[in-house]
């Protein structure tokens, strides 16, 4: 029984860390909309900061001072950076928003690496909480008990703030319409800054009060950020109590699913997170979010199907690809392989997030099935491997099947968010569930059968099978069905009163895109010749993402671009730099911020432009040249 | 006119929320070919019957029948299917296809095409779309983004959009809202023509009262939830409860309002 009790109690430590930065992230995003991706790199940020400070200053005020001080630093950073690049983003889609603070992320995780190195980092005890209390037989560690005091108290902190404070006030009505505090002569500028402040603050400090339990280390913020997501969607974004609620509910969940279930304690909060969203899709204590305004700037440029001409130019440059076995050499054509699978990656995320307007987050998991749909077919039943190739995406397809149908009840940031945990769910199983997949170690030697194995024959395999997957997507979009699924995309109320079932045309499109990406895993599996559950892993997910947004999200086929662009420049940076997060978290911030049409929609926009201005502007620019003459 | 047959019958519709009743026991028919308006103040019920109607709303009690099927409870995408076309206050169109797209896409549903991956859209009842648009008098504008058209505009393509089906019987909730005055007349006259010709049943809420009084056959007056008046316009127009308690109270308005504004 103490046993229980003390697991009890260590899960509530656990929460306080985990309220801190769930609140800082929801009142973030109950003011500005954003939900800031960046947050755990803050957490981490702020662990590091203390780390050095309570290393630096020695005492108790050397301790207590650090740690306070570390959270203010961050938060200057915060408001650096939301003056920087959060201001000139609040007016994009939320899509865009996500990925430019998950480009600072990725520029964070290489920046803590390169300041104070690769390994774990080991933090003082806390001066005063250094010993542990006994309880029947079992001990606490004081500092647990001094969290578990703490995470309340910040609660209460925080509803006086808002409660009592005319700062507070302001917050709240900004949170219930923005934009009527802003008609109503209140600098919102100020306001977004001062409220992000406080969110990094937040979430700083709940870093740095890990360091007397936790090593500090640089994957911290990944984790950390996808159980925060976990917390705000279970306890409904913009709400603090919520936050609270759902901490608690996840750290217990995660105290007693390690005990009661061990294969499957990461998958048992994903789990309770599911049915959260599927029975209150807006959480516990948040509210039903306002349809999602026009996003502005959206293409009026209607999409057409490819002219006679561009297609005999498709065509060219596939010939011209085609042709590469010829010029190049081995590496250069495995490298052309990969990108041709990510193309067919790309292009699967890209039918449904441009045609079908769903962003999803979690992507990586039908990649990822349809990768170890192959590698069990081969390596367990022995299947050829046509059989394998044509049946191992069959995983994805049913993945996509069961996840797709709970996803597309919601839109929005929730879709992202309950795509992002489904994959999560994925991964967790193939990294637990060793027994079948191996777990870490991944299923090892799954190679292509001699008519494919050589580099120039898989090359040729991968570009056709991407050039026929492009195609057959191209005939989707401009099918009835893809009419339907704009229709949905375009206006819910709409479609539904011309008779048009929108969930089952999203669920259709959800299948379509995860059998595609099902598709895609099972050539790479045999590109790699292995598996491993980071086939199906978040970064891979934004990868994917990242070459949608490159290519141009408001595009047919801007992803094929996107793919092309975004492969070859990683693989590349790889072989250049140790420091390719940085490079490329900075590249992603900077097409937010600069292009967000992405390349080929910034191409498509010119064209048009052009077009416009050289028939309305030859008549006279031809009377010219006659008076000229 | 009285020969043709009862098209939507609403029998003792009652909805609250929280105690408040929002409608309570209306009840009326309306024929095919028949033009009637629902008018009454703000708050007077009329959009919640209108959500009824259209299958949004399920109400607490009552019934809503069209040529004798129930469709109570039923939602908005099936009622399109028994025969409902319908317009919304504010235009709802598909703003990054094409004039021509937005009535194929309409058209694709009401073929029962919407799961044919195969086939191009673009040669799907292109005649049909085209002939849907020059009824409503935007031909011209087929090939246009719809995103670009004026509004005016966008609300003759809704129309044709809500025509696509064939319907027997038009919803159309305050079809004039937020355009110009003689675009409002325009619109009421091209539906009252179409109505006419095709005997379509056209039921409508209405804040403009030149426009209810031009083209209704019929008006329903509402009031806190109950039906006070029903009846021609010229009867409407003398009824004195209508006047009272619906014009009479616009006028309250309007006086307080110039009050406050000169204080």
């Amino acid at each position: 029984m103490a046993f229980y009790v003390v697991q009890f109690l260590t899960g509530l430590a656990s929460a306080a860390s985990l309220f801190l930065v769930a609140s800082g992230l929801s009142i973030i995003f109950g003011v500005t909309r954003i939900v800031n991706f960046a947050h755990g790199a803050f957490y981490m940020l702020g662990a590091y900061v203390a780390f050095t400070l309570t290393e630096r200053f020695s005492g108790a005020f050397g301790f207590w001072g650090g740690i306070v001080v570390a959270a203010l630093a961050v938060a200057a950073i915060g408001v650096l950076v939301e003056m920087v690049l959060l201001r000139r983003i609040y007016h994009s889609p939320e899509l865009f928003q996500l990925l430019a603070t998950f480009g600072l992320t990725l520029m964070v995780e290489d920046l803590v690496v390169l300041i104070w190195g690769p390994d774990d980092l080991v933090g003082r005890r806390a001066p005063g909480f250094k010993g542990a209390i006994d309880f029947f037989g079992q001990n606490i560690p004081s500092y647990d008990l001094f969290l578990i005091v703490l995470g309340p108290v910040v609660l209460g902190v925080l509803w006086l703030l808002f409660q009592r404070t005319r700062w507070g006030v302001l917050v709240r009505a900004a949170t219930q319409d923005r934009d009527m505090v802003a008609a109503l002569g209140v600098n919102q500028k100020w306001l977004f800054t001062s409220v992000f402040a406080l969110g990094v603050f937040l979430a700083a400090l709940g870093g740095a009060l890990q360091i007397p339990r936790d090593a500090v280390n640089h994957a911290m913020d990944l984790r950390v950020i996808v159980e925060v997501f976990v917390v705000v969607v279970i306890g409904g974004l913009g709400s603090i109590i919520g936050a609270f609620v759902a901490a608690v509910l996840v750290s217990e969940l995660n105290a007693f699913g390690i005990l009661i279930f061990p294969k499957i304690s990461i998958i048992l909060v994903f789990l309770v997170m599911a049915v959260v969203l599927i029975v209150r899709p807006w959480g516990l204590f948040g509210k039903p979010e306002a349809p999602v305004r026009r996003t502005p700037g959206l293409t009026v440029n209607p999409w057409r199907p490819l002219t006679a001409n561009e297609r005999l130019a498709a065509i060219a440059v596939l010939v011209v690809a085609a042709a590469l076995p010829f010029v190049a050499g081995n590496y250069v054509l495995t490298v052309g392989s990969e990108i041709a699978i990510f193309v067919i990656f790309a292009v699967s995320l890209h039918f449904l997030m441009s045609v079908g307007g769903l962003a999803s987050f979690g992507h990586a998991a039908y990649f990822g099935l349809g990768a170890y749909g192959v590698a069990l077919l081969a390596k367990m039943a022995g299947l050829p491997m046509i059989a394998c190739l044509l049946l191992g995406p069959l995983l994805g397809l049913l993945g996509a099947a069961v996840f797709g149908f709970f996803a597309v009840q919601l839109s929005g940031v929730y879709f992202a968010m309950l795509t992002l945990a489904f994959a999560q769910i994925v991964w967790s199983i193939a990294f637990q569930w060793v027994s079948v997949t191996g777990g870490d170690n991944g299923i090892l030697g799954v190679w292509p059968e001699k008519w494919a194995a050589s580099p120039s024959h898989f090359y040729w395999l991968s570009l056709g099978i991407a050039a026929l997957a492009v195609v057959i997507l191209r005939i989707i979009v401009f099918s009835p069905f893809g009419f339907a699924l704009r229709a949905t995309r375009d206006s819910p109320l709409r479609s539904e009163a011309v008779g048009i079932n929108g969930k089952r045309i999203q669920w259709t499109a959800f299948v379509i895109a995860g059998t595609v990406a099902g598709l895609a895993g099972a050539l790479f599996a045999y590109l790699k010749g292995s598996v491993f559950p980071d086939n199906m892993g978040i970064s891979l997910s934004v990868d994917a993402l990242v070459m949608v947004l490159l290519g141009g999200v408001e595009t047919v086929s801007g992803a094929v671009v996107g793919a092309i662009v975004y492969k070859a420049l990683n693989i590349w940076l790889v072989s250049q730099t140790d420091w390719s997060k940085l490079v490329l978290g900075a590249f992603v911030v900077l097409i937010v911020v600069a292009f967000p049409k992405g390349i080929v929609g910034t191409l498509e926009a010119f064209l048009h432009r052009r077009r416009k201005s050289s028939s309305s502007a030859s008549p006279v620019l031809t009377s010219r040249i006659e008076t000229a003459e | 006119m009285s020969m043709a047959p009862t098209l939507l019958s609403v029998e003792d519709l009652t909805k609250s929320y929280g105690g408040v009743h929002a409608v309570r026991g209306v009840s009326f028919e309306l024929r095919a070919g028949e033009i009637l308006a629902l008018i009454g103040p703000n708050g007077a019920g009329k959009s919640t019957c209108f959500n009824v109607l259209n299958g949004q709303i399920i109400p607490d009690s009552g019934r809503v029948k069209l040529l004798g099927e129930d469709t109570t409870g039923k939602k908005p995408r099936v009622i399109w299917r028994m025969g409902v076309g319908r317009t919304f206050q504010i235009a709802a169109t598909f703003p990054t296809m094409t004039v021509r797209e937005n009535v194929q896409v309409a058209l694709v549903s009401h073929g029962g095409q919407l799961f044919n991956l195969w086939a191009s859209t673009a040669r799907h009842a292109r005649e049909e779309a085209g002939r849907l648009l020059d009824l409503v008098g935007m031909g011209a504008y087929a090939e246009r983004p719809c995103g670009e058209l004026a509004y005016g505009d966008v609300k003759r393509l809704e129309l044709a959009i809500a025509l696509a089906n064939q319907p027997k019987l038009l919803l159309m909730d305050e079809p004039t809202a937020g355009m110009a005055p003689r675009e409002r007349v325009e619109l009421m006259r091209l539906t009252a023509r179409i109505a006419r010709e095709q005997s379509i049943g056209v039921l409508f809420t209405e804040h403009d009262m030149d426009v209810v009084f031009e083209h209704a056959d019929r008006i329903l007056v509402l009031n806190r939830g109950t039906l006070i008046a029903e009846g021609s316009p010229e009867e409407v127009r003398g009824n004195a409860q209508v006047r009272a308690i619906y014009l009479g109270e616009g006028l309250v308005y309007d006086a307080r309002h110039r009050e406050g504004a000169s204080a």
